[in-house]
């Protein structure tokens, strides 16, 4: 009653839409040059690794995976840190401008990063924190915090108030009721928005790019390099794009239970 | 739910407050500063006024033009998309399985698509789309389809979207699967006691309770597709020519590119603007929607 006639070759052929560019990809990255350009195969006919050594080899290949991890993992700290008394309190409490503080955080949200790579660029510059993977969490902070509110305002309204009320009968302080009771009631809530800041950040590459030179350059940036005098060299960046997917892939795993909910942000 | 008034809340939200106004106040106080004012270069500005405002609005200046033909292309780009990733998102996530082990396989695959950085997107259908080395673009020809992005207005067009919709229409479906899943077997039940159609189950009963997630979708799909950048610029480049030159692409030329600050401050702030009028109309509609629905919703669950 609740699906339509013909759901598994609809959602077949969809998810087979999905993995052909993803295989296409992975293909290339086990051939070599002279296989990509001279000849069509499907799959890789003389398969080689070694696309994948000269990235795990060459320091400016992987230190680029290692400072996108850095200032995805900050940034994910610091939006849920933040983000999680503020959901309390626009769960919980009436206050004067919340209304207009939660649209003008959702606003942020929904601005194009664009408009700010220059800005950021000066600002950044005159406080010091340019080329480090600091400036860069920070600046990923401007769409994942109001995300973080969001998503995590939803999880807070689904626990009943009541629960609040008789922890501070009981006599717990505010800071050990939300660290003790509160954060383990939404636990899942708080995976979710995690992954939420993780993935956005890791996606982002505008403002990565602008905010670093040499130092904290993140992977993306540095995949740019492939293109060089002799050519476009497609094994590698097939390899370097192949080895960004894998993190995401990672994470999605283990909040697949979770993931639907999290993607209607908490409000279902 | 009514909510006690309390003004100490605030202090849970400064936080919050304080890391986003630093991201967001001073520097667009840096864009408001530049958009009035000119330069000869030597970091040596002079006071404008709203010249550069009356340029981009104006369209027969070279700025205004840019602008104007760039916020069609990106309205009709937001238009082609959302028109495409909303009924194939819905009729995805109908298409889901209803339980066991290929539940999860689906909602992984769905969300690859989400995860991958968008320059690597790029990446992969400016590979996937190309004649020689590219599956897609190598069986079009093949086909007897002459096809080449780089050079052909609709090809390129046709990949920008394609892309999207590869890239996209997962979130659309995933965040109806969630939609669905909320609705308790009773209804179902109740309706095939009443004798409804397929269709009258989905219009009186799946539609409404995915309304709430629909709204969002198209909230988040309008504004990503309304910004968009990395994806076309990587596939593309905004060519060819200025055919696939979206507004956020036009503005990082004329910032970065052209460093005619002036101009690309003033375009920003106009950017800012329409993103605020349309994001405050969302919110209001999803925000009284949802003190409609909230009691219905409570006693389901």
């Amino acid at each position: 009653m609740n699906t339509i006639p013909g759901r598994r070759i609809i959602i077949s052929l969809f998810l087979v839409f999905l993995l052909l560019p993803i295989y296409w990809l992975v293909n290339m990255s086990f051939k070599t040059n002279n296989e990509i350009v001279s000849t069509m195969t499907l799959w890789p006919h003389q398969p080689t690794l070694a696309n994948y050594m000269r990235i795990f080899t060459d320091e400016s290949w992987y230190s680029g995976y290692i400072n996108s991890l850095k200032y995805v993992i900050i940034n994910t700290v610091i939006s849920i840190l933040v983000a999680l008394p503020a959901a309390y309190a626009f769960s919980r409490y009436r206050f004067l401008g919340d209304k207009h503080l939660f649209f003008w955080l959702l606003s942020n949200r929904m601005a194009p990063a664009a408009v700010y790579a220059l800005p950021f660029f000066n600002l950044y510059s005159a406080i010091g924190l340019f080329d480090t993977p600091w400036a860069v969490a920070l600046a990923h902070c401007i769409f994942n915090i109001p995300l973080a509110v969001w998503i995590l305002e939803g999880f807070v309204s689904s626990v009943p108030r009541e629960i609040d009320e008789t922890a501070f009968l009981d006599g717990y302080s505010f800071p050990r009721f939300f660290v003790k009771i509160l954060v383990p009631l939404i636990a899942s809530g708080i995976g979710v928005a995690a992954f939420f800041c993780f993935m956005f950040s890791w996606v982002e590459l505008l403002l990565a790019r602008t905010l670093t030179s040499v130092d904290a350059k993140p992977i993306s940036a540095v995949m740019t390099r492939t293109v060089s005098a002799a050519g476009m060299d497609w094994g590698l960046l097939a390899a370097a794009g192949v080895l960004t997917i894998i993190p995401g892939a990672l994470v999605i795993w283990f909040v697949r239970n979770y993931i639907a909910r999290g993607f209607a942000l908490g409000r279902v | 739910m009514d909510k006690t008034i309390n003004n100490k809340a605030w202090f849970l939200v400064l936080p919050v407050f304080l890391l986003v106004a630093f991201s967001a106040i001073l520097p667009l106080m840096t864009v408001v500063n530049y958009s009035m004012q000119d330069t000869f270069g030597n970091n040596q500005f002079f006071w404008n006024g709203v010249g550069w405002f009356k340029e981009l609005l104006d369209p027969s200046t070279d700025l205004g033009g840019r602008f104007l033909a760039s916020l069609w292309r990106n309205l009709i780009f937001s238009g082609v998309i959302l028109s495409l990733e909303v009924p194939l998102g819905i009729l995805v996530a109908l298409s889901m399985p209803r339980g066991g082990w290929t539940v999860a396989l689906c909602l992984v695959v769905l969300a690859l698509p989400l995860l991958i950085p968008w320059n690597v997107v790029g990446t992969i259908w400016q590979i996937f789309g190309r004649e020689d080395i590219g599956l897609l673009g190598y069986a079009l020809n093949r086909a007897g389809i002459s096809y080449n992005y780089v050079s052909n207005n609709l090809d390129a067009w046709f990949t920008v979207i394609l892309m999207d919709v590869w890239h996209w229409t997962s979130l659309v479906a995933l965040l109806c699967y969630a939609g669905l899943k909320s609705i308790p077997d009773a209804y179902y039940q109740a309706a095939q006691i009443d004798g409804a159609s397929r269709w009258a189950v989905f219009t009186a009963i799946q539609l409404p309770k995915m309304h709430r997630v629909l709204l969002i979708a198209v909230l988040l799909r309008f504004m990503d597709s309304f910004m968009i950048y990395t994806e076309p610029f990587v596939v593309t480049g905004g060519g060819p020519g200025n055919s696939t030159t979206f507004i956020s692409i036009e503005l990082v030329k004329i910032a970065l590119g052209q460093f005619d600050l002036g101009k690309a401050a003033a375009l920003s702030l106009v950017y800012n603007l329409i993103i605020l009028i349309v994001c405050w109309v969302f919110y209001t509609i999803m925000t009284n929607a949802g003190a409609e629905r909230r009691p219905v919703e409570g006693g389901a669950q």
